[in-house]
């Protein structure tokens, strides 16, 4: 129990820092400072600014906010995603199920950052979604559904097996001989009892997800500036590491501690709901 | 075991057709064509010349027709001319592999020589102190970013201390074998870093499922050493999935490569695609990906065979 405390509070108090954080520190700190660039720690910027001088704390928090919900929302996705896949698999079983796990297996196997990258380059003109192209907020969609199409492999494998052998259960047999349809089986007496390991594998890929959105940001083609992500944050460090480390460090610390949060938590819900398979 | 090789090869070239076609449409569907990219690249030339070229370069044909032509022609060995390079895209590929190669393989084994004993040593005493203070590890290192840990390896090494170079592959007029190493040394230690904690946890969690079986009870009964308990018995087992998932982590070794070697400016083939998609040098990016996509396949087919040689109870047909 206190080793998902630990992590759960960290979460907790980054969630709700980079939620109420910008409102109570206004937002003066956004803008263009080119007077005070790479200013180190003071009272009116805790931790100094950055290298068009807008405020570090600030920037941190709205970059947080972004990364904490494309990582929540993409995960979701994925999770529903990967919960019909393994559902399928596992319920209807043979050769649908090889042919599902094939792919999933597939996916994992593919070296997926490059073909991530074209995807990321794609002009949803091209697609016939203009919409998606012309809107504000267009990189941070794109990014969610991105990271939603590859993140969903850990659900549906976890899925899948949770199904399999629940399908063998009386309550199915009871359920099937009554009539009732796959569907009906699948939806209302099966995914019900999925609820750990969809739970557990969600949790689990929360940081994965994280860790893609930062990677595909910080290469310029996740989330778009002006709009900041912890990943973006750290494109242009690289040229200012010799003079401004700081600018390089908390983006990359704070990606870390919620990643390393996010795996401690599934691996101690893991070991909390499904005792024997504890481990991945 | 041919028979099962020669069907996966089969199956694997299947994949590879599909998934040349799906790459095909993909990079057909970044913005713009190279013929627009041509024209906004010099002034001279008139929307009439533009699509003259279109009709020249087939682009002005179906995809599936301009997708069986680039097929023909590849098949032959010919991906199209780099845009960037103004090389044809095979030539700028093959020299990267051999750099991408040397990384990905000092990693690899690298991070499996470190990983391994860890794992081995951290599952004999399961919740001891050692052991979670190597599982910590090993998930800081797995929820790092690796860019990330690029970035403080180059600012520690290269920048505060001076050690090492901070990127490229040699220094000009040098090159020797000592100048290359150095030049890997932070390169491989992110690309290990970062790829070592997931073997690590499945080789700790491998042995602890193999040192719970009833063979290792026989065996410490019939009073065979720690060490031959340890190694002949219960490794020979967990090293069967351990091996799968090795093989298996080919394509995220890919991915990593590609950041490392971005990160580090060393020209390898994932640095390649990068700017490749970046810079819009679609024939290039089409070749680099399907030969990353081919070398995950091979490897994925290795650790199939692998697997089978390391478990004589699989019997493939």
């Amino acid at each position: 129990m206190t080793m998902r405390k630990g992590p759960a509070l960290v979460l907790t108090a980054l969630a709700i820092a980079v939620t109420a954080g910008p409102m109570l520190i206004g937002q003066a700190g956004a803008l263009v400072d080119l007077r005070h660039r790479l200013a180190g720690p003071s009272l009116a910027h805790p931790l100094g600014t950055d290298e068009i001088g807008r405020d570090l704390l600030l920037r941190l928090l709205e970059g947080g906010r972004v990364s904490l919900l494309v990582g929540l929302v993409a995960a979701l996705a994925a999770a529903g995603f990967g919960t019909a896949i393994g559902l399928v698999a596992g319920y209807r079983g043979g050769r649908i199920d090889a042919l599902l796990m094939r792919i999933t297996d597939g996916v994992i196997a593919l070296p997926l950052l490059p073909l991530l990258i074209v995807l990321a380059a794609l002009d949803p003109r091209k697609l016939g979604l203009q919409g998606l192209a012309d809107s504000d907020a267009a990189s941070l969609y794109r990014i969610i559904i991105l990271v939603a199409l590859v993140g969903w492999t850990t659900v549906a494998r976890l899925v899948r097996g949770a199904a399999l052998s629940l399908r063998e259960r009386e309550f199915v047999r009871a359920a099937v001989s009554l009539g009732a349809s796959p569907l009906r089986i699948m939806l209302v007496h099966i995914l019900p009892n999925l609820a750990s390991p969809i739970i557990v594998a969600t949790t689990l890929s929360v940081g994965d997800i994280i860790l893609l959105e930062s990677v595909l940001s910080f290469l310029g083609l996740g989330v778009a500036p002006p709009l900041a992500s912890w990943g973006n944050m750290l494109t242009g460090a690289q040229e200012t590491i010799a003079l401004a480390p700081q600018l390089a460090l908390y983006p990359g610390l704070l990606i870390l501690l919620t990643v390393v949060s996010c795996n401690l938590l599934g691996d101690s819900l893991q070991q909390a709901l499904d005792p024997r398979g504890a481990r991945r | 075991m041919t028979r099962f090789v020669l069907a996966r090869l089969v199956q694997m070239a299947a994949v590879l057709v599909v998934m040349s076609f799906v790459i095909y449409t993909l990079i057909g569907l970044m913005p713009g064509d190279p013929i627009d990219v041509m024209v906004a690249s010099d002034p001279h030339l008139s929307t009439a010349d533009a699509a003259r070229l279109k009709a020249l370069y087939g682009l002005d044909q179906p995809l599936a027709r301009r997708y069986l032509a680039w097929g023909e022609a590849a098949l032959r060995g010919d991906f199209g001319y780099s845009r960037l390079y103004q090389q044809p895209a095979l030539a700028v590929l093959l020299p990267r592999l051999g750099n991408t190669a040397i990384l990905m393989g000092t990693s690899f084994v690298l991070a499996l020589g470190v990983a391994l004993p860890l794992g081995i040593a951290a599952s004999r005493n399961p919740g001891s102190a050692f052991d979670r203070a190597v599982n910590l590890i090993a998930l800081g290192f797995i929820s790092v970013p690796s860019f990330w840990l690029a970035l403080m390896l180059i600012f520690v090494f290269a920048v505060a201390l001076g050690l090492l170079p901070a990127g490229g592959i040699e220094t000009v007029g040098d090159g020797g074998v000592a100048d290359r190493a150095r030049h890997l040394v932070l390169p491989v230690a992110t690309l290990a870093l970062a790829s070592m904690g997931g073997y690590l946890r499945y080789m700790r969690a491998a042995m602890i499922d193999a040192l719970a079986q009833d063979y290792i009870r026989t065996a410490r009964a019939k009073g065979a050493g720690e060490a031959r308990v340890l190694l002949g018995h219960a490794l020979r087992n967990a090293l069967i999935p351990v091996i799968t998932v090795a093989a298996l982590s080919f394509g995220s070794l890919f991915s990593g490569a590609l950041v490392t070697e971005t990160m580090f400016a060393y020209p390898g083939m994932g640095q390649l695609i990068y700017e490749a998609v970046l810079g819009s040098d679609y024939n290039l990016a089409l070749a680099g990906l399907l030969l990353a996509t081919a070398m995950t396949l091979v490897a994925n087919l290795g650790a199939d065979i692998a697997y089978a040689a390391a478990d004589p109870r699989i019997a493939y047909r």
